[in-house]
């Protein structure tokens, strides 16, 4: 009798080991870029409205927007390629803030994502041509994660290089404003 | 050709590389030595016959022991104390102050390929290369190396160097090859996914021939000639790849990737990762993360035209 009850307790320690261990999955990184055809991104829908019956999301950007290795290459890239000289940090200058809740062009990571490849008026140059999908997709999902908008843990707790200010990550979630007219930072 | 991709720290090809090997051969037949006495003294005690007990209390045998124990402990400070010397001494003629003559060459670690600059007074001098250094034989040459990401570790085996590359500190270190030849480098400190694919050649050259090869390193490249090769320029202008690589001479300026000014020189591509041939370029280009997975290069959709004219751009860039 006496040997029953520690060998049910052993079996539960044992249950919920498992359990623990398999809940901490993480996230699958792709650790290898799969070469696209020479055709564009055909898949790329800007709005929920399409003919037909539903069609599934996106299939291009489910391996990136919601995570953290495409978040922090997107963030080494916006650096590379001198988005910073435009936006700064996520703060803006002679481009709009991307931190903010403010979107002229659309929020959604498709938005972004046809943002970057066809420009946009008044200075935002078409980076189709030289940027590979995967590259547009990081950078998408790393300008998300500026206005706070992925999940906690694919946001990184803190920035590799040291920085003097708060990182523009922890920025708290700032839900798009739908709006037609130019926001403010966009008026003469 | 030959594709060089071996090295060898018992291969000594200069000063420094001599003096480690040396050491280290020395170092060696100490420890043979040492080896074969102790494993020689536990054999005679443990088949000796022993006298069961008798004599175990007399004082003379006692004071013997003391006396075999106390000389192999002075003889194993004095083999250490001696070593340390060596060793010490070693390592101060190798890190010692470079001679002032010596040529300085920069080197950058960078996920995951080298950087390589040979400054000079006039900026305008500056020779850019990467994942190749070329060196002259039989003077002395001084590394310094930085990092931007990482911690890299810059080893030439042959050469005897090692020393690590740290961000935001300039560490430098020298050496004198004397044998002319082509050495294999590799990064000694793990950085990352393709740590092991992040090699470079050094390539020990007479100083005539030395002199050549930099005059032309500090040159811009040439405008392609042929209507094809001028196709393939436009291609890489317009494309993924201006994006991060610079040519001298041309609007492609960024420095996020390799510096391909005279790309068709050199005899490896991908940091040492695959001979420098049409075939395994175009297959890099298309496709580089099948070779060198997780590496910042991304795949490149270019129509089969495209391809053939900037592989044909890039052979010319000599």
């Amino acid at each position: 009798m006496s040997s029953r009850f520690p060998s049910r307790r052993r079996a539960l320690v044992v249950a919920l080991a498992l359990v623990a261990g398999l809940g901490c999955e993480r996230e699958t990184r792709r650790f290898r870029e799969v070469p696209p055809t020479a055709m564009p991104d055909a898949s790329l829908r800007l709005s929920s409205i399409n003919p037909g019956p539903p069609v599934p999301d996106v299939p291009s950007r489910s391996g990136y927007v919601e995570n953290a290795y495409a978040v922090s290459e997107g963030k080494r890239l916006f650096a590379q390629f001198n988005c910073v000289g435009c936006h700064a940090q996520g703060g803006g200058a002679m481009g709009p803030p991307l931190m903010d809740d403010e979107w002229i062009y659309g929020a959604e990571p498709q938005n972004i994502f046809a943002t970057i490849v066809q420009g946009r008026p008044n200075g935002m140059p078409a980076y189709g041509p030289r940027l590979a999908t995967s590259q547009v997709w990081q950078l998408a999902a790393y300008i998300r994660s500026m206005s706070g908008r992925v999940r906690k843990d694919v946001a990184p707790g803190r920035a590799d290089a040291m920085q003097a200010t708060a990182q523009e990550q922890a920025t708290t979630e700032q839900r798009p404003v739908e709006s037609t007219t130019p926001p403010n930072s966009e008026r003469p | 050709m030959q594709f060089p991709g071996e090295h060898s720290a018992h291969g000594p090809a200069g000063p420094q590389a001599l003096l480690l090997d040396r050491l280290g051969d020395l170092l060696y037949g100490i420890a043979a030595v040492v080896f074969v006495l102790v494993v020689t003294a536990l054999l005679v005690a443990a088949f000796r016959r022993r006298p069961n007990g008798e004599g175990m209390d007399d004082p003379a045998r006692e004071r013997r022991m003391a006396m075999a124990v106390a000389s192999a402990a002075g003889a194993t400070v004095a083999t250490l104390v001696a070593v340390l010397f060596l060793s010490f001494g070693s390592g101060k003629r190798l890190t010692g102050t470079p001679p002032p003559d010596a040529i300085q060459i920069r080197v950058t670690g960078r996920q995951w390929f080298w950087d390589v600059e040979y400054r000079d007074s006039l900026p305008s001098r500056w020779a850019t290369t990467a994942n190749e250094i070329h060196v002259p034989v039989g003077r002395p040459v001084v590394f310094q190396l930085r990092s931007t990401d990482v911690i890299h570790s810059f080893w030439v085996p042959n050469l005897g160097v090692k020393r690590d590359m740290i961000p935001g500190q300039e560490t430098s270190i020298w050496f004198q090859a004397d044998t002319p030849g082509v050495y294999r480098g590799q990064c000694a400190e793990f950085c990352g996914y393709q740590h092991a694919k992040m090699s470079f050649l050094v390539v020990a050259e007479p100083p005539d021939r030395f002199a050549v090869w930099l005059d032309r390193q500090r040159d811009t490249a040439r405008t392609p000639t042929d209507s094809l090769a001028r196709r393939g320029q436009e291609v890489f202008l317009a494309s993924t790849c201006v994006m991060c690589h610079a040519i001298q001479g041309t609007p492609a300026g960024s420095r996020v990737g390799p510096n391909l000014t005279h790309l068709a020189s050199r005899r490896t591509i991908a940091a040492g990762t695959l001979p420098n041939t049409r075939g395994h370029l175009a297959g890099w280009i298309i496709d580089p993360q099948q070779i060198k997975p997780g590496v910042r290069m991304p795949p490149n959709a270019l129509a089969p035209d495209d391809l053939q004219a900037l592989l044909a751009y890039l052979e010319s860039l000599r």
